[in-house]
């Protein structure tokens, strides 16, 4: 070592800690935000809400036996969380911290939610919320998107922008309905996955292999889903829905044990085999992208396509496995709406596919993130739900805004910075 | 799939070396067939498109269906229902679109050019769109959100119309005038927060669509918005002086949208051929490392050509409200934003070829509606021989190796634009 000749002060180290640094618009925008959003908790629930109800909560349906109960106030509920979100603004604006950003802004949120919902619940003596029945609404408008996010995932994290996660899903759809009408729901739910892994090689045939521009080839492959399951649905289903289009619904599969957790039961454990389907496969996704050497590889085609050449790795091949793969598990997403529902319609996912793509993106290209962030859009769909039956004088419309909002600003870096994959969407042709 | 990873056609560059561009005429059918250009390209996209439509048509048309449960006893009666069904759809289709016998033996002007005028009306806001996204990909930018830009031009434009009573001139021109701002706000919101954040724009306009929409349902449950008795999600109609005229008398639908798209495309062409801003935004679109390098502002230009392209989205809107619609309604885009990508790709990215594209497509949707009520083959074939001319022309590597051909022609969406999130 070289370190004898120096003298023992060359040898110090000092430590300096440095922050990342808040850009100004990220330190008043959101100081501002939490302030109105504080002045409107505290107006709208505390000032001109119901003083005389007291908000009922309950964790289960009505009919149920034994739900917990409990009952507030709900006007000085709204003052306590509107004068916390002004306080977090006013902190925010002192100190801000950009790691905190996310965090100080769902709280913000988060409290709203509560004054929200409470204001909800004391409406008259005969309303009250049903936090259960929310969330489970929340996981069941989740399923798609949560699916749907982690095909795009698979795509992306290999190099493949995939913007036909709305056409695969529907193409998924269309097969579960017809499959399952013939065949039953294994084979239908089978078919579906099929079908979705079919414009998934569709995508991968035109991206990797005739190097179209991938996002041109997902917006022409979700026209082409579109076109050509309405197709079908118009020259056979339509008119002869007894033999094309009744698949059976799926009824719910009660774990024992685990289903009679008094508020969890219900909610994560009484569901449909789609759903504990996606827990293995959100767990899966995540195993086998970061513990495996397969998802190691992907990763590497995903960032460095030439560097993971040169070791050897096949990176045509890997982008073709992964982006089918992906293309099976939104295919699955497609045909939960139509075990849900009971019939295929014209697209019936009606936009699924595009909100998965932005929780994908919110979730910053990761399966827990993006899981994340599909479970805020389901919520924000659930929200949405309920204000259009309970309180239609709260436009609905603008809390089906928020999730596509969210993700404006998260691409706009104001919710810190969000990356893709460096070589996604860049086809790669060997020298 | 192993085999697709070594193919030599994969390699765009390799086919460009073994093919070099030769200036003198080739001799005889098969030599000028193999030398094959965009053009041909194109026309042998829509015939692959037409072929697997056929297909699809047969497989529709219950005669076909019944013929084939005999097929292996008496294959020839499913080939003959399955080709009279083909040939019966397309007729309606052609009779839809340009020219139809039967109504006009009835010898009324309708009768005469109601096709053609239907062909119109279907063409200009494709066309208007088309436009958008095509000047957008000549900057480099893919302009996915004609929808939320179609639905604002739309929305303010039909404000205006059924807002305030004004002269019948300055009506129109200021309902025309509100939807381009209203277009052009909505798409410059994406520009600028690409030049400012570096947000991508493919991401926020797709985002900004689903805003829109929800905004327009919004709108649509207010009041002064929505038509009395708010029962329904409609606005009020848009006054008869705020309305585009008819462009071939009050029996058919063409309208002044027409020729408000075809000045948007002479425009166009004026703003990507003969100025600097449209020098700028090709250089741009072309290079912007380079560009940055010659003094170009990058960010500016992003910011300018989603402004005239939400216009040109704003415009296709008012085609839709003050023209065709006359009440706004949830679905009052129509698919245009998307239809519009297409069209784009079609006409190559310049105003000639989206023009032409866009009464291709015209002509299909007009065709297509004509056969869903002449032989019940659902509508929904437009749109599946409008993806697949796409997907073969965004792949001309593909029709090459279907039609056997060789060439150098590189279709829209190939390497130029192959770019991914980050860039």
């Amino acid at each position: 070592m070289t370190t004898l000749a120096q003298s023992p002060d060359e040898l110090t180290v000092e430590h300096k800690v440095t922050r990342a640094p808040v850009s100004p618009a990220q330190r008043y925008a959101g100081s501002v935000s939490l302030l109105v959003l504080g002045l409107v908790t505290i107006w709208r629930f505390g000032i001109d809400g119901h003083h005389d109800q007291r908000a009922s909560i309950r964790f289960g349906a009505l009919n149920a036996a034994h739900v917990p109960h409990f009952t507030v106030p709900a006007a000085p509920v709204a003052w306590v969380a509107g004068v916390l979100t002004i306080v977090l603004g006013i902190i925010w604006v002192v100190v801000p911290r950009r790691r905190l950003f996310g965090l100080v802004m769902g709280l913000g949120v988060g409290l709203f939610v509560v004054a929200l919902l409470c204001w909800l619940a004391s409406a008259s003596s005969f309303v009250s919320v049903d936090v259960v029945g929310l969330l489970t609404s929340t996981i069941g408008y989740s399923v798609p998107l949560i699916l749907g996010a982690l095909c795009g995932v698979m795509c992306e994290r290999s190099g493949v922008i995939n913007i036909a996660i709305e056409g695969q899903m529907l193409a998924g759809a269309w097969a579960a309905a017809l499959i399952g009408t013939v065949l039953g729901v294994t084979a239908g739910m089978l078919a579906g996955a099929l079908a979705g892994a079919l414009i998934g090689w569709l995508l991968a045939v035109f991206a990797i292999r005739y190097l179209v521009n991938q996002v041109v080839l997902g917006v022409v492959l979700n026209v082409f889903a579109a076109g050509l399951t309405g197709f079908f649905y118009d020259a056979f289903m339509q008119t002869n829905p007894e033999k094309w289009n009744q698949p059976p619904l799926l009824d719910p599969v009660k774990i024992p044990g685990l289903g009679d957790i008094p508020v969890l039961g219900p909610l994560l454990f009484d569901t449909s085999v789609i759903v504990y389907l996606m827990y293995v496969l959100i767990v899966l996704v995540d195993i086998w992208l970061f513990r495996t050497r397969w998802g190691l590889r992907t990763r590497a085609v995903g960032e460095h396509p030439k560097a993971a050449d040169t070791v050897g790795i096949r990176v045509l091949a890997m982008r073709y496995r992964n982006v089918i793969i992906g293309g099976a598990i939104a295919g699955v997403g497609g045909s939960y709406f139509i075990f849900q529902v009971g019939q295929f319609q014209k697209n019936i996912t009606s936009g699924a596919g595009f909100i998965a793509l932005a929780a994908l993106i919110f979730g910053r290209w990761s399966p827990r993130g993006a899981v994340a962030a599909a479970l805020l859009f389901g919520f924000a769909s659930a929200m949405q739900n309920m204000l259009s039956i309970n309180a239609p004088s709260i436009p609905s419309n603008f809390v089906a805004m928020l999730p596509y909002l969210a993700t404006i600003l998260a691409v706009a870096g104001l919710v810190g910075k969000v990356r893709a994959p460096a070589a996604d969407g860049e086809p790669y042709v060997k020298e | 799939m192993s085999e697709a990873t070594r193919d030599p056609a994969a390699d765009p560059q390799a086919a460009a070396a073994t093919t070099p561009e030769e200036p003198e005429e080739p001799r005889g059918f098969w030599a000028r067939y193999a030398r094959a250009n965009s053009l041909v390209v194109t026309l042998l996209a829509f015939v692959a498109a037409m072929v697997l439509g056929g297909i699809l048509i047969a497989i529709a048309d219950t005669r076909t269906q019944d013929a084939s449960h005999y097929f292996f006893q008496y294959p020839w009666d499913t080939f003959r229902y399955g080709f009279a069904a083909i040939w019966h759809g397309y007729v309606a289709l052609f009779q839809g679109a340009i020219f139809n016998p039967h109504t006009a033996a009835k010898g009324t002007w309708a009768g005469y050019v109601g096709p053609i005028s239907e062909t119109l009306t279907n063409a200009t806001p494709l066309i208007l769109g088309g436009l958008s996204v095509g000047l957008a990909f000549r900057a480099g930018l893919f302009n996915i959100g004609g929808q939320g830009q179609v639905i604002m031009g739309a929305v303010c434009a039909g404000f205006i119309g059924f807002h305030y009573h004004l002269p019948p001139g300055l009506h129109l021109l200021l309902g025309i005038i509100a939807g381009a701002l209203g277009g052009a706000a909505w798409g410059g919101l994406a520009g600028l927060l690409k030049a400012k954040t570096g947000a991508h724009e493919v991401i926020t306009t797709i985002m900004l669509n689903y805003v829109a929409v929800s905004l327009l349902a919004y709108l649509l449950s207010v009041k002064g918005f929505q038509a009395p008795p708010y029962g329904q999600a409609i606005s009020n109609p848009v006054y008869k002086s705020a309305q585009l005229p008819p462009l071939l008398g009050s029996s058919v639908r063409v309208h002044g949208g027409l020729i408000l798209a075809l000045l948007a495309a002479a425009f166009v062409s004026w703003l990507l051929n003969r100025s600097t801003l449209g020098f700028r935004l090709k250089a741009v679109g072309a290079n912007q490392y380079a560009s940055r390098t010659a003094g170009m502002s990058v960010e500016g230009s992003y910011i300018t050509v989603m402004l005239i392209a939400g216009a040109l989205c704003g415009l296709a809107g008012v085609s839709q409200i003050l023209g065709t619609n006359s009440q706004l309604t949830g679905d009052i885009d129509a698919g245009i934003g998307f239809d519009a990508i297409t069209v784009a790709l079609l006409g190559r990215a310049n105003a000639k070829g989206i023009v032409a594209a866009g009464l291709l497509f015209g002509a299909l949707h007009a065709g297509g509606t004509q056969m869903q009520s002449a032989t019940g083959t659902p509508i929904d074939l437009v749109q599946v021989i409008q993806s697949l001319i796409v997907l073969f022309i965004a792949a001309p590597m593909l029709i090459r190796a279907i039609f056997r051909l060789k060439g150098t022609a590189a279709g829209v969406g190939g390497g130029e634009l192959a770019k991914g999130w980050n860039g």
